[in-house]
């Protein structure tokens, strides 16, 4: 199945932290396609999907920014009431366990993408089967 | 009216007391010859023998012992008796997991408990009283001392050990506690905590013994008006039998060194150089009575002033000031003695970054202790859970090698201060 690369920063509970990462990746023309902040009371994390993440996490790591490149999926959504429940009870039916989810933007009108973590691949493979959903590929995104 | 447990010894002259000294020091430098190899290597290689040492004159001709000499003698290279004549040890935690263990005679306990209970009696304490002992019991010697000298001076003891509040306060008010015996930060915490639920009038106390941690006067006079008591400081280490070395009395202006079991010196802590009375300096105790752990000249890295000055009480043992600091990079939190290289030995173990930051404080008159931490590429991930987990393990192994409990912060990496490259591995932010 195809995966996407996705850069998590680790962000450390202080003002504007988040602002200095995103203000390094629009100064470097990096387009920021989907993000999530997942927080506790004393650090964070951002996980992001962006056009270049070869380029973006040379930048982020100069700066002196700790990172993690993981593959993830992309699934696409018909965008309408019950699009993502159908999805996710297709993904609870079929066993997968969904250890995050945030969703992305592609300005594409009849569809929403959802990026989703499981360490079940074959179980993920399976929910998705010949169903209406699919895993969408960089390049249909415009990633590199 | 001042209060004695041992009247002939506690308000004897001073020539008695040097005369006393005197004694048993020749007698115990003889002992440690004979029966600790250790020491006597030590006193050899600086060309002493018994012969040299008449009195407490002869004293700076001895070998120091330090912290490292207990740890490389660990566990029984510093032992003056039979193990068969021992009956029970006390220890400390030390770095990288290698613990002081002292040993204790029969006799030993007795006179530990004696010191204990003259510092009961110093503050009041009679067979009429009930003394809550709220100290750890255990290895630490604060439990086990002060029960012993309650048991001394006859109180009715209450050998509560330290925690469980709701359970110190329910056994304070329903049997009337008189005397509490606990670190000052929990003196604090109880004080707080009986203002809270409003039992200030169902206290009987009248008088706390609060040691084992450095504590100010504005902390003292805090409790005194929080609990209504009067609030005496008490001194000692687990090297040198544990608390009561030292005690106050209702002078509340130092505390007596039991002189007849401890000689004290000043030192300068760079030159090892004895210093004249009254200047500042590192805090040094030879144990002229013990048997089991006899430790000569041992430098307790504590800063310190000795006075002689007459005491009101009537006691002509020496006065040493509360503790103005440590010639080492030693913390106290919380009673338990932590060293900084504790920690980087634990944070290396759990694949953390050495890169750290200690941040001690004092809030409400307990102290926080933070352990400020870099992240590090390899302990990162996109799942917070597994970097949850990770940190978690760190708070469990820090809590194993400490004894207390840290509260870790994983911090942005190369955002702890370096000031000239070095690393501010402390920043301890108590005004005490």
């Amino acid at each position: 199945m195809m995966k996407i690369q996705q850069i998590s920063v680790f962000l450390e509970n202080r003002k504007g932290q988040l602002a200095e990462i995103t203000h390094l990746l629009a100064e470097n023309g990096v387009d920021l396609r989907a993000i999530s902040i997942a927080e506790t009371t004393d650090y964070g994390l951002a996980r992001m999907i962006v056009d270049d993440s070869a380029k973006a996490s040379s930048i982020l790591l100069e700066q002196g920014n700790i990172l993690s490149l993981n593959p993830v999926w992309v699934i696409r959504v018909p965008d309408r009431p019950a699009g993502l429940s159908e999805l996710l009870m297709q993904l609870a039916d079929n066993d997968v366990d969904i250890e995050y989810m945030y969703s992305l933007f592609a300005h594409k009108g009849e569809y929403a993408y959802m990026v989703i973590q499981t360490s079940n691949e074959e179980a993920l493979n399976k929910a998705l089967d010949g169903s209406d959903f699919k895993v969408i590929g960089m390049e249909e995104l415009g990633l590199k | 009216m001042a209060n004695y447990y041992q009247p002939e010894i506690e308000t004897a002259s001073p020539e008695e007391i040097r005369q006393l000294q005197n004694e048993r020091l020749v007698k115990q430098v003889k002992h440690v010859w004979d029966n600790v190899p250790y020491y006597r290597k030590k006193m050899e290689e600086k060309g002493v023998t018994p012969d040299d040492i008449k009195g407490v004159d002869d004293l700076y001709k001895l070998p120091f012992l330090c912290k490292d000499d207990l740890r490389e003698a660990y566990p029984y290279g510093l032992l003056g008796m039979p193990l068969a004549d021992c009956v029970r040890i006390h220890s400390t935690s030390g770095t990288t997991g290698k613990r002081v263990v002292a040993f204790y005679t029969q006799h030993d306990v007795d006179l530990w408990e004696d010191c204990c209970a003259r510092a009961i009696v110093a503050a009041g304490g009679t067979k009429e009283d009930v003394c809550q002992v709220a100290y750890g019991y255990g290895l630490f010697t604060g439990g086990s001392g002060l029960h012993g000298g309650s048991h001394k001076v006859g109180c009715l003891t209450l050998p509560m050990s330290s925690g469980n509040t709701d359970r110190q306060l329910q056994f304070m008010t329903d049997l009337g506690a008189t005397i509490i015996c606990c670190t000052p930060s929990y003196a604090a915490y109880l004080a707080e905590s009986i203002h809270e639920n409003g039992l200030r009038d169902q206290i009987k106390l009248k008088a706390g013994i609060f040691g084992a941690e450095a504590w100010s006067e504005d902390m003292r006079k805090d409790i005194e008006d929080k609990l209504g008591i009067k609030a005496y400081d008490i001194y000692g280490l687990t090297e040198t039998s544990g608390p009561g070395v030292a005690f106050e009395c209702e002078a509340q202006t130092g505390m007596h060194i039991n002189e007849d079991h401890f000689i004290a010196e000043i030192i300068d802590p760079e030159t090892g150089e004895v210093l004249p009375e009254g200047e500042k300096g590192e805090l040094v105790f030879t144990a002229i009575t013990k048997e089991a752990f006899p430790l000569l000249r041992y430098r307790t890295r504590d800063i310190c002033v000795l006075s002689r000055e007459k005491c009101s009480c009537g006691r002509t043992f020496v006065k040493m000031c509360k503790p103005m600091g440590r010639s080492d990079d030693m913390l106290i939190i919380r009673g338990v003695n932590v060293f900084p290289s504790q920690i980087e030995t634990v944070l290396l173990q759990e694949g953390f970054s050495p890169n750290y930051q200690i941040v001690v404080d004092r809030v409400n008159n307990s102290d926080t202790f933070e352990v400020l931490v870099e992240m590090t590429p390899e302990l990162f991930s996109d799942s917070l859970a597994q970097i949850s987990k990770a940190e978690k393990d760190l708070v469990v192994s820090l809590k194993s090698m400490l004894g207390i409990a840290a509260k870790v912060k994983l911090v942005a990496p190369k955002s702890i201060t370096r000031s000239e490259g070095k690393a501010v591995r402390v920043i301890d932010k108590r005004k005490i």
